[in-house]
């Protein structure tokens, strides 16, 4: 209710100080019949915009603060010794005392101190809802008369409303930015920790993963080989490629050379529906269909194929990226000029001869970029790996046995009750970091192929 | 030899080539009633003409009036575009191209083809040149494949300017530059007739002067036939005129003819200035 109503109160200031600044600045005109320096859009926009970011920044800062501020006037209300007592049971009797005044109720009977701290802390609540109110609305008056009165003939009002836009794209680029930055660090500083525990070298070169869990010995770190990993890893999504390239860049060359354009608008959705499915479907496909499937076919042919082994996992996870790399490279294989095309099947090049010999270099850089990108994905899918791959950190040759990477052990990891001290979980982040490593530098090599391609033909 | 549009009722028998009057080349390209279907739109209607060997035959019109179109039926590109139908007989050295057991690779091996904007391959000179001999497998080694090159380049005067680059990309070159590239690329295959659409829209005058230079040249050995929207270049290169006007032959003549004495008053407009 209340982020509604505050909700409204932010649209009728947005609509009211445009209004003000737009019909100021057409008076303006009208009266003396001077030319404006900017139109009245302008205008309005920069009287909305002074207006609206006072209020939003009160009610941003109070957003931060509200539940910190509200807590600790909770406990101000309740007797002493909570505060005192454990951190557990103070959190448990604020959230009380919350449930309470929010009209939830609580269990049991509740505490006549506890009620009386209830309708004191909801009063509490709405006198600073209505000073945050309050003080957002008459900052953003504020702003509104303040920018209402820079409104003249000469005012650039177009200009700053352009600053403001510019500003705000900026920070919307930032955010992605930031976020990439934060992750990056986040996993360095739990990665540092772990090697703490580990020697960077027995984790990047050791060929044994042992991470023995406390439970089992209480003083035993375990081995942290990260090799049997990233082999696991690498031959998933080289089984994957081999499944992916071959089809997809097949279909992309069909999709775009031969087929009808009638044919190509049913079929390139459907193809994209694949990117569609969740991840964890095609777990189920291959754990239950693809697997058995293979195992029969081995048994034939007096093969051991295990039903959850890389081989099933790096299949279906083919099948998953055939539409990144189709879709991707049908798109840069109609970008080829035509000219290309017909300066080749005018010399008498057949269309395969044409594909082979012109369509494709020329789209190489291109393709190559869709290649690595959706290398990129495979390296980094995990519930495919999770439900098919038999979950076997051993180091393995062999596709038909049962493997495990990188991704599948971070979740290991990282699920069920392990504290963030131990190098048991600890491990997870240094995982995290090399695998964000590798797919960084392959979208950065995607990237620069794919520009390079951009230029040859601007 | 000239048929206009109107006079062509009798000439639709299939392989009915009128003979050459004494003293004219053969005719080398002979088509009866082409027209030529965009989807439900025509584009091209029941055109006849005899384009006449070793001699260059030059099409002029307005924009949109069917000249590429026309040009297109010679080789049959127009297979490549979705949706375009072409109806009625184009006949090389009287043999029907639109029949359906014809090779049509074998056909574009005989019929090159130069486009209105430069179009190298983005490999190297070389390469470009050697790619039509090479999928015809016109070479049996190294040696006969550098000859055909060279003797290419030369033909179309580019030799000279490229001989110490021809390992470099041939999109590295001038545009006309490249587009001497492209007749090379063409007449390495040793086509008989060489289809020019608007090779010169896109260079500069001086680059233009050369490529006209060059047809003039190539005339001795090619059946040439160029699309222009240059009247002036029409009149310089061409001995035979065609002007075509919403996809319809109003009237095909010797270029002198057409130029100082238009029968049509269609023609007489276009050449005039009148309009187009």
């Amino acid at each position: 209710m209340n982020a509604l109503l505050i909700a409204a109160l932010l649209l009728v200031l947005l609509s009211v100080s445009y209004q003000m600044g737009w019909s100021r600045s057409r008076k303006l005109a009208d009266t003396t019949g001077e030319r404006l320096h900017s139109r009245p859009v302008y205008h309005g926009a920069f009287v909305a915009i002074w207006a609206i970011l006072p209020a939003l920044l009160v009610l941003g800062i109070w957003a931060i603060f509200s539940k910190s501020a509200s807590e600790a006037y909770i406990l101000s209300q309740l007797p002493p010794e909570v505060s005192t007592g454990p951190q557990g049971e103070m959190v448990g009797a604020i959230e009380r005392v919350k449930s309470i005044a929010n009209g939830f109720g609580v269990v049991g009977e509740a505490d006549p101190t506890e009620s009386a701290a209830a309708s004191a802390y909801s009063q509490f609540r709405t006198l600073t809802t209505l000073v945050v109110i309050a003080v957002s609305a008459g900052l953003g008056v504020l702003g509104l008369f303040w920018a209402h009165s820079r409104v003249a003939h000469r005012f650039r009002a177009r200009n700053s409303v352009e600053t403001a836009v510019r500003i705000a794209l900026i920070a919307c680029s930032g955010i992605a930015i930031l976020t990439t930055l934060g992750i990056a660090l986040s996993l360095i500083a739990d990665a540092v920790q772990f090697f703490s525990f580990v020697n960077p070298l027995d984790f990047f070169f050791g060929t044994v993963w042992n991470p023995r869990f406390q439970s089992t010995g209480a003083d035993a770190v375990g081995q942290y080989g990260l090799l049997p990993l990233l082999w696991g890893t690498i031959m998933v999504s080289g089984i994957a490629m081999l499944v992916a390239i071959p089809v997809g860049l097949m279909s992309a060359i069909y999709l775009s050379q031969y087929a009808d354009y009638r044919v190509r608008n049913v079929v390139k959705p459907i193809i994209e529906v694949l990117a569609g499915i969740p991840t964890i479907v095609y777990g189920f496909f291959a754990l239950v269909t693809v697997g058995p499937f293979l195992t029969g076919i081995g048994n034939v042919f007096g093969l051991d194929i295990r039903a959850t082994s890389a081989l099933t996992a790096g299949i279906v996870m083919g099948i998953m990226i055939i539409p990144f790399i189709s879709s991707l490279s049908e798109d840069i294989l109609h970008q080829v000029p035509r000219a290309m095309r017909d300066g080749s099947l005018g010399l008498g090049a057949t269309k395969s001869e044409t594909i082979i010999n012109v369509l494709v270099p020329a789209a190489l850089p291109g393709i190559v970029g869709a290649v690595l990108l959706a290398v990129s994905r495979a390296i980094g899918e995990t519930m495919i790996v999770v439900l098919a791959a038999g979950n076997s950190p051993v180091l393995r040759l062999n596709p038909a046995e049962p493997v495990s990477t990188v991704t599948v052990t971070i979740v290991n990891q990282l699920t069920g009750d392990a504290d963030f001290t131990s190098p048991q979980s600890l491990v997870a982040f240094a995982l995290g970091l090399t695998l964000f490593a590798m797919t960084l530098v392959l979208n950065v090599v995607a990237l620069y192929i794919v520009r390079r391609f951009r230029e040859q033909y601007e | 030899m000239d048929i206009v549009q109107d006079q062509t009722a009798a000439a639709t028998v299939p392989g009915a080539s009128t003979p050459a009057p004494a003293g004219e080349p053969a005719a080398r390209v002979v088509t009866r009633d082409v027209s030529v279907f965009y989807g439900q739109k025509q584009a091209l209607f029941d055109v006849s003409i005899d384009i006449p060997d070793r001699s260059v035959t030059s099409f002029i019109g307005p924009s949109g009036c069917g000249k590429s179109t026309f040009l297109r039926c010679i080789n049959r590109m127009n297979d490549t575009i979705d949706g375009c139908r072409v109806s009625g007989i184009v006949e090389l050295d009287g043999e029907d191209i639109n029949r359906p057991d014809l090779d049509v690779v074998e056909l574009r091996a005989r019929v090159g083809m130069v486009f209105q904007k430069p179009n190298p391959f983005p490999k190297s000179i070389y390469q470009n040149v050697a790619y039509g001999p090479r999928i015809h497998g016109m070479t049996r080694n190294k040696a006969e494949l550098d000859e055909i090159v060279v003797t290419s380049l030369k033909r179309a005067g580019l030799f000279e300017e490229v001989k110490d680059r021809l390992d470099q990309p041939g999109t590295g070159l001038s545009g006309g530059q490249q587009q001497r590239l492209c007749i090379a690329r063409a007449i390495a295959t040793r086509p008989e007739v060489l289809l020019m659409d608007e090779p010169c829209s896109a260079l500069d005058p001086i680059a233009t002067a050369i490529i006209e230079e060059l047809i003039d040249e190539l005339r001795e050995n090619f059946t040439i036939v160029i699309v222009t929207h240059s009247m002036q270049q029409a009149a310089r290169v061409s001995q035979k005129t065609a002007f075509f006007h919403l996809g319809k032959l109003i009237e095909t003549g010797d270029t002198e003819q057409i130029f100082t004495n238009p029968r049509h008053e269609k023609t007489q407009d276009y050449i005039t200035g009148r309009f187009g």
